[in-house]
């Protein structure tokens, strides 16, 4: 067994505890929204309106200010399994059924926690991103900037605030009031199939591995992980998944990004750009000193 | 047939932006550009041009900050953007430049209308000069340290077009707030920077491929099109004779400089609400990414 990733000792020391986080085994999902529900009860996470999207069993559509878990229903005809196993009977169309159950992914180097202007997001002792709701000022910048597009800016009315919008940015918190004391996240634990996973990061990553071999073995060819790995776009995810196709398949960017990654770039296009401005406007004095005038 | 991603929803969320924010991307610029201006026309011995632009950036880098703080979810919190100095978040610096270029372009005219403190008074000019380069560029890198395709793709460009932009239309205020023997300098500016932003828009959308349409359509396409019957109309007309027909020929600049900036701010919620923009800049090079299959 590897040593315990710490989570980020040089900014807590002493204080750092292994790395939390979730995997998310889609294999064994079964679509009953228990994580969905035991998030919203758990959290006080408010109802945001009851409608019927027509996409499958799935009414939440997206995660956002008012769903921090959200499974997905992707039903396709193609066969569960590379040996045709899936269809009924013969002749019969082949079918299977997609679930995964969705969540903010917690990420190594988080885009969100890096643009927040006030400091509201932080990174806690257990590794995982939280938003502060008593600095959050709600201006929406994390919202674009997050690769998954998790998060987002709540417009209920806020019962404190004599009915006008919240205006806050919520997100899955990975339950931080259990898990700082040990217990697990809400979702974890009301998961009937051990879908959702919680627990030290490394020692997810490993049975994670070791499933996935089983689950390809089994002849599921288009099986895979999805943010385990820290080499990725995002320093790997806190929250991973073991998916059954493609991503994108279940609204997952194929590639995601902390577009940090690139300020310094930008920054330094910047400058030229400022340069040029600086040029421009002085090649425009420069122009008249002749007297030419114009 | 089939929906793109995840029923056709969007991957990375649209902004919550509102109007205020695509209209400060034209004041920040405004008064940016104008500050630069300002002090360059006191140093090159133009007190009248120096003058009608320290108003004219006194003007907007004051209604800047009350638009950024009206489109906050809690704006009785925007000082928090002050609680931290985070060099990580564009938008935590760009508060800090805006507070700096506001102070000292505010307290510099309000000692000139005094006519008091000439030291003081050249001091805050100059700051104001400086500070007004950041202020006219730093919203490019603040769109493009985000996961939205259009504005993260055009990351390289945007600050051209934004500098270019400033330029324009402190130009093109300077002409219409100054008599023209004074107004040369503005005039060649407003001219430099509308060909400047025309050409760094045209560079843009050639270089981000199949993400330039999410410029080239809908509402930003609108704007777009606007910016540049503006942008023609108004050169021909500052280029003809006459004074009225050629401070009407500013005002058109002016407003194609504004027209520009929300076919920007668009562009960003086309491009997150269509998920295929996502996939096109993504899928490329996924067996190589995350979420490769095994």
């Amino acid at each position: 067994m590897s040593a315990r990733t710490e989570a980020w000792p040089d900014t807590y020391g002493a204080e750092a505890r292994p790395r939390m986080g979730f995997f998310t085994d889609t294999s064994v999902c079964i679509g009953c929204k228990a994580c969905e529900v035991a998030c919203k009860e758990w959290n006080l996470v408010p109802e945001d309106g009851l409608v019927w999207s027509g996409e499958s069993f799935d009414n939440t559509s997206a995660l956002g200010a008012n769903s921090w878990r959200h499974v997905a229903f992707v039903e396709q005809t193609t066969p569960l399994r590379v040996d045709g196993d899936g269809a009924d009977g013969e002749g019969e169309e082949p079918f299977r059924w997609l679930m995964s159950s969705d969540v903010c992914k917690h990420c190594t180097e988080s885009a969100c926690l890096n643009v927040c202007p006030t400091g509201a997001i932080f990174r806690t002792e257990l590794g995982t991103v939280v938003v502060q709701e008593d600095v959050c000022n709600g201006c929406g910048y994390c919202v674009p900037a997050c690769p998954f597009g998790v998060l987002d800016r709540r417009e209920l009315p806020a019962p404190d605030r004599g009915g006008r919008a919240d205006g806050r940015v919520w997100k899955c918190t990975l339950c931080y009031d259990r898990t700082r004391e040990g217990m697990t996240p809400a979702c974890a634990q009301a998961c009937p199939t051990e879908s959702i996973q919680y627990g030290p990061l490394d020692e997810l990553r490993e049975r994670a591995a070791g499933r996935l071999d089983k689950v390809v073995a089994d002849g599921f060819a288009g099986a895979r992980l999805y943010g385990d790995d820290p080499g990725d776009g995002v320093g790997g995810f806190g929250a991973f998944f073991l998916l059954l196709d493609e991503p994108e398949t279940y609204g997952l960017p194929p590639q995601p990004r902390d577009s940090t990654r690139d300020l310094g770039g930008m920054w330094r296009t910047a400058a030229v750009a400022g340069a040029a401005l600086l040029a421009g406007l002085g090649a425009a004095f420069l122009a008249g000193r002749d007297g030419a005038g114009s | 047939m089939t929906d793109p991603a995840y029923y056709g929803r969007p991957i990375v969320k649209p902004p919550v932006w509102k109007r205020e924010i695509g209209w400060y991307l034209f004041t920040g610029g405004l008064a940016g550009a104008s500050a630069t201006m300002a002090a360059m026309a006191r140093a090159s011995g133009n007190p009248v041009l120096a003058r009608r632009a320290a108003l004219v950036a006194t003007a907007a880098v004051n209604v800047s900050p009350a638009l950024l703080v009206k489109d906050l979810g809690r704006p009785e919190r925007f000082l928090n953007m002050m609680r931290v100095f985070k060099p990580s978040s564009p938008m935590n610096l760009g508060s800090w430049v805006l507070l700096g270029s506001g102070t000292a372009t505010t307290g510099a005219t309000l000692l000139d209308l005094a006519g008091i403190a000439p030291r003081t008074r050249a001091v805050l000019e100059a700051i104001a000069g400086v500070a007004g380069l950041p202020l006219s560029v730093y919203t490019a890198v603040l769109l493009g340290d985000t996961a939205n395709p259009a504005w993260h793709e055009g990351r390289r460009d945007l600050p051209f077009l934004f500098a270019a932009g400033a330029a324009a239309s402190a130009g093109a205020a300077g002409v219409l707030a100054t008599p023209p023997e004074h107004a040369g300098p503005a005039r060649r500016a407003m001219l430099l920077g509308t060909v400047g932003s025309q050409v760094a828009e045209t560079v843009m959308e050639r270089r981000i491929g199949a993400v330039a349409r999410a410029y080239a359509t809908g509402e930003a396409g609108r704007y777009r099109r606007t910016a540049r019957i503006l942008d023609g109309a108004g050169l021909a007309l500052s280029l003809a004779r006459g004074r009225r027909v050629r401070r009407l020929g500013a005002g058109l600049l002016l407003a194609g400089a504004a027209a520009s900036r929300f076919a920007v701010f668009k562009a960003g919620f086309q491009a997150a609400e269509d998920p295929r923009y996502l996939l096109e800049t993504q899928q490329d090079g996924r067996r190589q990414g995350v979420g490769a299959g095994r």
